[in-house]
């Protein structure tokens, strides 16, 4: 670590700082991948499967190779030595069942969306044109769709198989016991025992399937021309995909330059190496020509991955008094058609986070994937996390409710008090730091929590058309994925740590290269701020460069709110060895003692005296390199790698209130408030940022968002109209603020805050809504809680029913006026 | 989203407008706002290879009084239409649906005539214009023809306008004095309604004196409540009886079922949203 003793006075770090990346975002005028255009570029565009698993038998390309401005149309067959694979790089059990998947199918299909053929023409809509003409005859095989269903599917009982020559779509079975791994004791023991003198809760809840929807669709050009190809990818992970091109397709890695210019967005959903990026990568090799495919929404809403799509069978046993003895976690987790890049992975990285921040004495896990001809899933904001905080949040809820008390007193019997970290939970991870009752009692001061609480009461005792409810969620993730060596125990393809490189430049301006790759969270605003304090210079003198391999050798890129706590830790790392290198020359200029030199506020002094030097002064003279202290190199740049020793644990307790009319079951938000225990905030005006998003995409899906399809397996939520993403009119302006609990993991004290909102607020609003018709018999909605589900809580058993999936979607062929087609009713979720 | 190839003309009469939907026949399509034209097109859904856009008409933008009639022409925008005194005045109901409908964005663009024409059953105008008894006013070969709302919406997406002809504008029986509600329910603000309900409602002496009812989403086409109207008119202001009444707001309906509610739950909800809309508007006729 560092030997420099002084630090500069704190300046930026903690400023609301506007980030300077966003006049050029928000405007346009930037390198996003689409506004790239190269001289003689030809343009892609893809034929699409319509049906979700069919044999390919005959693709007719005649028609679009002679279709105007077409210079060719590729199929499966015709890239088959070059077009490489799309990788799974997290085989979460050694006999993980796999399907091999080539980015354009030679003889299958295995879900409706997927790539067949791809149309290379002069402009893109010629090759639009063209992509119609091409004629493939297909022959339909029964598809796997209803995860429960595909699950139970074997050769012998006839059920689809995603990829009949798996002969089953079971992909892994995932397990942890905390008896087995010595973190805690028998579930089944305490099961049993609650059975007989205690509180068993058994439920099961659906983690619908949703749909990323990031505001830039996806977009690559490939320039094959000189010695390097270069891909220019509207993703979240250059490094990630430079490797896996080259390791796919035989290229040398050498030869390979990958840039994710500015990215509009992920989410997650451009945590992937995709089919497209694969295609136009072999199609730009064959023709030598520089090419570009940008997919439409449709596109981007029906074959980009999807998220969640769980379900969740859970046990808990509690005493009578409302301690809970044990957690017994059931997961199938619907994979679609691939097992995509992280893919399996995702649920088990929510195995760590169903004890939460409660101190259960024992904890079992198991996760079944599944594979189906729907489109394949991965990493959804918060990935995995999501899934576990709803289910044990939804359950404290109903334990409470059990128990006749106050959510939040359950919960505190329950939780690690403060004196108690750090704290090894039942799941084997040591939480660095928190304070629950702090986050909780702020929360519920600003909540109004008892206040609402007796207007709860009177809306009740007077039977209102309009009831209220209360819902509660005190959640915990771990962020900064992740120790390299605990990837490697989960079987991980590659590491987690981060790295950084500080160059200062001899006019004194300072260039940072971080290997995390943003896509829109303000890494640029926020790095600055932390190089400009460390090293005292001005924070407009700070340039961050990130999202090129050529100029950024070797990074992890950004998800898993990993940027700051590890990348940012880097940083710090290597800003602090840039000192520790200007020292010696500093003391030789200064002509004065190593010793005697300290640093602070951009410059060093020798203790006792007015004498000082810049540390730009400093750049400039090693770069001139006249007059250095023997032995020492010019140049005091400096890097740095790390790689975290733990997770980080950033927590919060979130309080919504819920308004539900009984008559109809609309509900409609009255007010949020939660208070986030992130450690160290940077720059709040960013974590603001990131908080009231976050709330937004997980209240979403709460009440809104649900990717669905009908029987015969085409998505029907397949526009805007139909996938419903809220807009600032369907939000309320949400409460929010901070308690602070420095990481002890990192320098910073920081946590992660990207994925906080989206984890926490999906239970908090469900546990409202029910919480508002409790009375009326209701003790779950199936999520989205739309009015039809809530209503039908109300006024019959169970909870809500699935979503109708075979109606017609708003846009589809009667819409564009062609005569009248049926809009019948089709069937229900099983 | 790139739309095929299409070719565009621009008149700026009604009589060009015709002479080119004669000329170019089945390849043709009217444009007005493209609110919705526009997504099917770059959906390829549809590919006319004529588009003639209506945009340079200006004989067919703008509101006004006819003696007992106000009249919109067909080319009028949504937010136009939703800010214009005379509407407010004299068929509030349109203004109170306008102001609902899609975000400010689209009723910028999208036109009065124009979503009437596109007659989506999910549309928030149908219902008012069958309630207020309106008149479609339709320019052709042979001239104009006028058709009443019962007889304009014919089917899904399709309307008494024929091929070659175009929907000038809509005459709207003066309903001065009654109260109007519009109820609608979506789950976010973007979205089309899963049932709306527009009611305009005349009060005598406590009484409800005539009632106009118009159900969006509810069928193949824009419906009229017209169970509920019958039971209502004569019948005291009151709660009970409108609570009674819209008991049959369900009676003749045939909704869809999708992503947004099936057909048993719109059949429930239209009863609860009537009776709402109702009792919104005979509060705005001051009972
Ligand atoms: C995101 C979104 C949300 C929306 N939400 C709603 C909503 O909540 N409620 C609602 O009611 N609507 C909604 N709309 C639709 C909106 O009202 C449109 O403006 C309307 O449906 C079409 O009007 P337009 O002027 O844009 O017509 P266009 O899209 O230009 O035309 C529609 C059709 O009508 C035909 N046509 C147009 N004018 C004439 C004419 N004078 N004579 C004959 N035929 C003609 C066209 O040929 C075309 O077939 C929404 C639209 C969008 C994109």
């Amino acid at each position: 670590m560092t030997a420099v003793e002084a630090q500069p006075e704190v300046k930026e770090i903690g400023r609301d700082r506007r980030r300077k990346e966003d006049a050029r975002l928000i405007t346009g005028r930037t390198r996003w991948t689409d506004n790239i255009s190269l001289n003689g570029m030809l343009h892609l565009a893809m034929v699409r499967s319509p049906f979700a698993h069919a044999r390919i038998t005959t693709v007719d390309t005649r028609a679009a190779e002679e279709s105007p401005g077409v210079v060719g149309v590729f199929t499966g067959e015709d890239l088959a030595d070059t077009q490489g694979a799309c990788i799974n790089a997290w085989a979460i059990t050694t006999d993980q069942v796999t399907p091999a998947h080539t980015p354009l199918p030679i003889d299958r299909v295995a879900f409706a969306g997927e790539t067949v053929a791809v149309v290379v023409a002069r402009s893109a809509a010629e090759a639009r044109d063209a992509a119609e003409l091409v004629e493939v005859d297909y022959d339909e095989l029964p598809a796997a769709l209803d995860l429960k269903e595909a699950a139970e599917a074997t050769p012998e009982n006839g059920g689809a198989l995603a990829h009949p020559d798996l002969g089953t779509n079971k992909s892994a079975l995932w397990r942890f016991d905390s008896a087995e791994a010595g973190t805690g004791g028998n579930v089944d023991e305490a099961i049993a025992v609650a059975r007989t003198d205690g509180i068993v809760l058994e439920r099961e809840y659906r983690q619908q399937r949703l749909i990323p929807a990031f505001m830039e669709p996806r977009s690559v050009v490939v320039d094959p021309t000189g010695e390097q190809i270069t891909v220019w990818s509207a993703t979240q992970i250059p490094h990630i995909l430079r490797f896996a091109l080259a390791a796919t397709t035989g290229v040398p890695e050498s030869k390979i330059r990958v840039i994710a210019p500015d990215v509009g967005g992920g989410f997650g959903g451009k945590l992937q190496q995709t089919p497209e990026e694969m295609v136009a990568f072999a199609v730009a090799r064959r023709l030598g020509k520089p090419v570009k495919y940008t997919e439409t929404r449709s596109e981007s809403l029906l074959s980009a991955h999807h998220g969640r799509d769980q379900w969740q069978k859970l046990t808990l046993a509690a005493t009578k008094d409302g301690h809970v003895t044990g957690l017994k976690v059931e997961l199938l987790a619907d994979l679609g058609a691939y097992v995509a890049l992280v893919g399996g992975g995702v649920p088990v990285l929510g195995a760590f986070m169903f004890n939460a921040i409660y101190k259960f004495p024992a904890y079992q896990f198991s996760c079944q994937t599944v594979l189906t001809n729907k489109t394949w899933t991965d990493a959804y904001r918060g990935a995995g996390r999501p899934e576990a905080t709803y289910a044990v949040e939804r359950l404290m809820d109903e334990l409470a409710a059990e128990l006749g008390k106050d959510p939040l007193e359950v919960r505190e019997l329950n939780w690690i008090k403060h004196e108690e970290f750090p704290f090894t939970t039942v799941a084997g991870l040591e939480y660095d730091s928190g304070n629950y009752e702090a986050a909780t009692a702020r929360a519920k001061e600003l909540f109004g929590y008892d206040d609402l609480r007796a207007e709860q009461r009177r809306r009740r005792d007077a039977g209102d058309t309009v009831q209220l409810g209360i819902g509660v969620s005190t959640f915990t993730e771990m962020c900064g994925l992740a120790p390299s060596r605990v990837l490697g125990q989960l079987n991980y393809g590659a590491g987690g740590w981060e790295a950084a490189s500080v160059r200062m430049l001899p006019t004194g301006k300072v260039e940072v290269i971080t290997g995390a790759s943003a896509h829109g969270q303000g890494h640029e605003t926020a790095f600055s701020q932390i190089v400009a304090d460390r090293l005292g210079v001005p924070f407009e003198d700070v340039e961050i460069l990130h999202g090129d391999t050529q100029v950024v050798p070797r990074g992890m890129d950004t998800y898993g709110s990993r940027s700051l706590v590890v990348g940012g830790e880097a940083l710090v790392r290597a800003a602090d060895k840039v000192l520790e290198k200007a020292k010696p020359i500093a003391a030789h200029l200064l002509e004065a003692s190593v010793d005697d030199i300290e640093f602070s506020n951009g410059r060093f002094g020798v203790r006792g005296t007015d004498q000082g030097i810049a540390l730009t002064e400093i750049a400039t003279a090693s770069f001139a390199a006249h007059n250095l202290p023997d032995g020492v190199e010019p140049g005091i740049d400096a890097d740095a790698t790390y790689d975290p020793v733990n997770f980080n644990f950033p927590h919060g307790t979130h309080l919504c209130a819920m308004e539900v009319d009984t008559e109809t079951g609309e509900t409609r938000m009255r007010k949020y408030t939660c208070v986030d225990d992130i450690g160290v905030i940077i720059n709040p005006l960013i974590v603001s940022g990131q908080v009231h998003g976050g709330l937004v995409q997980g209240i979403a899906q709460a009440l809104w968002e649900e990717a669905v399809y009908d029987e015969a397996g085409t998505l029907v939520s397949g526009s805007f109209a139909d996938y419903l993403l809220p807009t600032a009119a369907d939000t309320i302006s949400f409460d929010i603020d901070h308690t602070t609990s420095p990481a002890t993991s990192n320098t910073l004290g920081t946590k992660g805050v990207g994925e906080a909102g989206t984890i926490a607020s999906t239970p908090a609003v469900v546990n409202a809504v029910v919480d508002a018709v409790r009375h009326l018999g209701v003790d779950d909605i199936r999520m989205p809680c739309t009015p039809e589900r809530v209503w039908n809580a109300i006024n019959r058993a169970g909870s809500g029913g699935g979503t109708v999936g075979a109606a017609a979607p708003h846009f589809d062929e009667s819409t564009g006026m062609s005569g009248n087609v049926d809009r019948t009713t089709g069937g229900n979720e099983a | 989203m790139i739309p095929a190839q299409f070719d565009y003309v621009a008149p700026t009469t009604v009589e060009e407008a015709l002479a080119a939907l004669r000329q170019y026949g089945d390849d043709a399509k009217l444009l007005a706002g493209g609110q919705s034209l526009l997504p099917v097109l770059r959906m390829r859904l549809n590919a006319p290879e004529w588009i003639i856009d209506l945009g340079r008409i200006d004989s067919l933008r703008g509101v006004r009084e006819d003696g007992d009639a106000i009249v919109i022409g067909a080319m009028t925008p949504h937010s136009v239409v939703g800010s214009d005194p005379l509407v407010a005045q004299h068929a509030a109901l349109v203004t109170k649906a306008v102001a609902e409908l899609a975000d400010a964005q689209i009723r910028h663009r999208g036109t009065f005539g124009g979503a009437l024409a596109h007659a989506d059953p999910a549309g928030d105008l149908g219902g008012p214009v069958r309630a207020l008894d309106a008149e479609f006013v339709i320019a052709g070969a042979n001239g104009t023809r006028t058709v009443s709302a019962d007889d304009f919406f014919v089917d899904l997406f399709e309307t008494a306008i024929s091929e070659d002809e175009i929907l000038t504008e809509v005459r709207i029986p003066k309903h001065t004095g009654w109260g109007a509600h519009h109820e609608k329910m979506v789950r976010v603000a973007h979205q089309w309604p899963i049932c709306a309900v527009a009611a305009t409602a005349r009060v005598e002496g406590g009484t409800i004196a005539d009632i106009g009812i118009g159900l969006a989403n509810m069928g193949n086409t824009p419906l009229r409540a017209g169970g509920v109207e019958e039971a209502l008119r004569g019948q005291p202001a009151t709660e009970d009886s409108v609570r009674a009444a819209c008991a049959r707001a369900a009676e003749g309906t045939s909704p869809p079922s999708d992503l947004n509610g099936s057909a048993d739950y719109r059949n429930h909800v239209v009863q609860v949203m009537c009776r709402r809309a109702v009792m919104g508007a005979l509060e705005g006729a001051g009972a």
